[in-house]
């Protein structure tokens, strides 16, 4: 059987694998943009956080993640159903380059531009977000770029632990030793992440600010 | 305009870095209501490090610093800095706002209302002398002239009582330069600003100051009327004076 019959034979549960698969990637990308952000900003008023909490996403970033599934496996709640569990993991993952990027998005904020926004007597609150975040928004967006196509991959792994989406097919392929099934999952997941990482990559254009002020 | 109360008052001021570099020792002097104080200096004189501790970008290391009477520990940093314009040496307008968003920012943050924003943006721009056609267009569409003066515009559009401008004019050419002197000066005349003004162009200097400061490695060095410092005996201003005066005779050779 070839990839292609065996796409359009099984194609609702392969769309279903992928609606699957985006709402994991999804949800848990949310979660670190909502987590990660603020971070990444409170590491720039409280300057002695930053080496911290950049440190333990950077050893959360390196746990493998079957390693990682297996320590949240105990976890409350969480630990009871696999799509939470894949979900808080790819979270976990994707903090690193969003905490990263914000951070590095509003300490390269021109110091002058800073100095005329903070001397002109704007709150620091008003400073975050008429001036540090739109300023830095193409390169919190490059982070979000990265936790994206990071997680479509990740996230394939999630199915050896029964959490769903894409890897099913991939893990069923290799159980069965059948390259067109590898590929109903693989290929999707792929055009996910070409698709997320253009999309993003036009954001990020959008946003970058003109130089030269 | 001018009367002797002090407005922005610097006594045995002193800034010292973390590593123990002074950047400015035992600063005292005060501008007064309705001046304009030029503080002239060279390069790394600590002319930028004076004007950011009056605004508490910096805070001063020991002595005291008063503005309006009040020490400036004691005012609400927010309330103190919308008290002040400042026009920084780098001008620093926002890259992601227009010409005309960058001007309106304060009086848009206090909450004024759009129309009479409007009406502001387009007085101020008329003016430092620049088209309103200008004021939708970006910073990194101007010249490097225009951004300072749109930088300056920025700094007067709540209409603050004291002004602190750091080389405001420095990226101009002479004649617009010259424009926006008069144009500074006449204003200060209606307006009656109390102005600490950094330049480390002598001509400058003496056609917009009403007193002159000279800094020299964040020292106090002379601080006389403009006239009065042409005929210093003070070293320093002496050389000051040659060294303007020589290349003004070197231009006038044929
Ligand atoms: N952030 C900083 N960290 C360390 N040193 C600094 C800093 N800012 C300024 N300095 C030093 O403080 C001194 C005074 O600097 P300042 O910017 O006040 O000089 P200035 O008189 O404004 O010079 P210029 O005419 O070149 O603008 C200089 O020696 C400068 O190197
Ligand atoms: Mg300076």
């Amino acid at each position: 059987m070839n990839f292609w019959s065996f796409i359009t034979q099984n194609r609702y549960e392969v769309a279903s694998l992928t609606l699957e698969h985006l709402w994991i990637v999804g949800i848990s990308t949310v979660l670190a943009v909502v987590v990660g952000i603020p971070l990444g900003v409170l590491i720039t008023r409280k300057r002695s956080l930053h080496k911290p909490v950049i440190a333990i996403a950077n050893i959360i970033q390196t746990i493998p993640s079957l390693a990682l599934f297996g320590f949240l496996l105990p976890a409350p709640w969480i630990g009871e159903r696999a799509e939470r569990l894949a979900i808080l993991a790819l979270t976990l993952y994707a903090l690193l380059p969003l905490i990263r990027n914000t951070y590095v998005g509003i300490t390269s904020v021109d110091r002058a531009i800073v100095d005329a926004a903070r001397g002109m007597g704007l709150t620091d609150w008003q400073l975050l977000y008429k001036v540090e975040l739109p300023l830095a928004a193409s390169v919190i967006l490059a982070g979000i770029r990265v936790a994206l196509v990071i997680s479509i991959g990740l996230a394939t792994i999630a199915a050896a632990i029964g959490a769903g989406g894409l890897g099913e097919l991939i893990f069923r392929g290799l159980a069965m030793v059948n390259n067109s099934v590898i590929l109903a999952g693989a290929i999707p997941a792929a055009v996910m992440a070409l698709l997320a990482d253009s999309l993003l990559g036009w954001l990020e254009k959008r946003f970058t600010p003109q130089r030269a002020a | 305009m001018t009367d002797a109360t002090p407005v922005v008052e610097f006594s045995d001021v002193s800034y010292v870095l973390p590593d123990g570099r002074k950047i400015l020792q035992d600063l005292s002097f005060e501008a007064r209501r309705g001046e304009i104080l030029i503080l002239l200096g060279r390069s790394g004189s600590g002319k930028t490090t004076a004007l950011k501790l009056i605004n508490r970008l910096l805070e001063l290391s020991s002595g005291e610093l008063r503005v309006d009477g009040r020490s400036s520990k004691d005012w609400n940093v927010i309330e103190l800095r919308r008290h002040i314009g400042y026009a920084i040496q780098e001008v620093g307008l926002f890259p992601h706002y227009t010409v005309a968003r960058n001007i309106a920012l304060v009086p848009s943050i206090q909450n004024w209302p759009k129309d009479k924003i409007d009406a502001r943006v387009q007085e101020l721009l008329r003016l430092v002398g620049l088209n309103s056609d200008i004021s939708s267009r970006y910073p990194h569409q101007l010249s490097g002239g225009q951004r300072q003066r749109v930088g300056v515009a920025r700094a007067l559009a709540a209409d603050p009582p004291i002004l602190l401008m750091d080389e405001p004019f420095g990226a101009l050419d002479p004649l617009t330069r010259a424009d926006l002197q008069r144009e500074f000066l006449s204003l200060q005349q209606q307006l009656g600003k109390t102005v600490l003004f950094v330049t480390h162009d002598l001509h400058e200097a003496l056609r917009l100051g009403t007193r002159i400061a000279l800094l020299e490695e964040g020292r106090l060095v002379s601080l006389t009327s403009a006239d009065e410092f042409l005929t210093s005996p003070e070293p320093l201003v002496k050389k000051y004076v040659d060294a303007f005066g020589t290349t003004e005779r070197q231009r006038e050779k044929p």
